[in-house]
């Protein structure tokens, strides 16, 4: 068996890398794959936080490496979903503990045994990108509608189609329709045009994103999935090559002048 | 259209921010792109300049536009040029 090797990559920090690995990791989980989560963001490692398994981490990537573990030891089961594994990345030490060769061996061995393996990359175009990277076939690059997210994405494109992973697919996260509505803020078609990628998915800002972090439980976990939840479901099902329309955000628009306007469009 | 009279008429024809921020980001990424040192950039634009300058009339010398743009993988130059006339040739 060989499984897909997928990094999720940004550029700027603070965008979403991690909710979105950790959450498409349980969602293509519940869907019957089998999927490893491979932290790559060492010293800054949160994935283990955010999918509630901070207490299990016992052995990290490193000790595989070393021998002085095996994969199978290191490897943190999730007790939700079963056929759900995290690989976590060493928080003692830095990028460099680690060469892209080694990496690249990790992930090769990995997608030996699972469907899907999801690299979490480190923000930043340093060592910790070119590791994260270096055994990937496929890249999702994850921004949000902002001035400095989205240039960072486009360096990050840049840096992947010339490492030879041709055509990233594009997350944009944290989505405010109403403030596209108003004009306040690029819409998903100006990021598109701006960054010449395809889109994958659109996740709206929701705040029990921020509620379902708090508890280590990812959102998509929830038994009625709020928006951003669906969105990240949505996104599982295109990865397994389904074609699922992009959700559509719209305003409800209740205000006197929308009710011209709209009279006016005919819509 | 009667929609776009609407919203010229009550002001949704200012400069939004959102738009700001698409043009800005334009400008940049072009640059970005380049790879190449500003100065690189400079010499080049006023070189380009140079050669049209010798068979049209510009507007304005300022306003030569050059960035690179890419579009599914390949790159191209853009410059962007206002021409006044055509320059008689000298006999």
């Amino acid at each position: 068996m060989s499984g897909k090797v997928i990094v999720i990559t940004s550029g700027k920090g603070g965008v979403g890398k991690t909710t979105t690995t950790a959450n498409l990791g349980m969602a293509l989980a519940a869907r019957g794959k089998s999927v490893v989560l491979v932290d790559a963001d060492f010293g800054l490692r949160n994935l283990d936080l955010l999918l509630g398994l901070e207490n299990r981490v016992v052995y990290t990537v490193l000790e595989v490496l070393s021998g002085d573990c095996r994969m199978e030891q290191a490897l943190v089961r999730d007790k939700r979903q079963t056929s759900l594994a995290l690989l976590p990345a060493a928080q003692t030490r830095d990028k460099s503990a680690i060469t892209p060769e080694q990496m690249k061996e990790i992930t090769g061995r990995l997608s030996e045994t699972f469907d899907y393996v999801l690299v979490d990359c480190p923000a930043g175009i340093e060592q910790g990108f070119r590791n994260a990277i270096a055994g990937a076939e496929q890249a999702i690059v994850v921004t949000t509608p902002e001035v400095s997210a989205v240039r960072d994405a486009d360096r990050i494109i840049g840096l992947l189609e010339s490492a030879g992973l041709k055509g990233p697919r594009l997350i944009l996260n944290r989505y405010r329709p109403q403030m596209v509505e108003a004009k306040d803020m690029m819409s998903v078609e100006d990021v598109l045009e701006i960054l010449a990628v395809k889109l994958l998915g659109l996740i709206p800002e929701d705040e029990q994103v921020i509620v379902t972090t708090n508890r280590g439980e990812p959102i998509v976990l929830a038994a009625n999935p709020p928006p951003a939840g669906q969105a990240y479901l949505n996104i599982a099902r295109r990865l397994e090559g389904e074609d699922v329309p992009i959700l559509e955000f719209k305003v409800p628009n209740n205000g006197f002048m929308a009710k011209i306007r709209a009279l006016f469009s005919g819509r | 259209m009667f929609a776009d009279l609407l919203d010229r008429l009550f002001k949704r024809t200012k400069e939004t921010s959102g738009s700001v921020a698409k043009d800005r980001l334009k400008m940049v990424l072009s640059v970005d792109r380049t790879d190449m040192a500003p100065q690189t950039m400079e010499e080049m634009r006023k070189e380009i300049l140079a050669v049209i300058t010798k068979y049209f009339e510009i507007d304005d010398t300022e306003s030569l536009e050059v960035g690179l743009e890419r579009e599914q993988g390949s790159t191209a130059i853009i410059a962007n040029i206002p021409i006044r006339r055509v320059k008689v040739a000298d006999a």
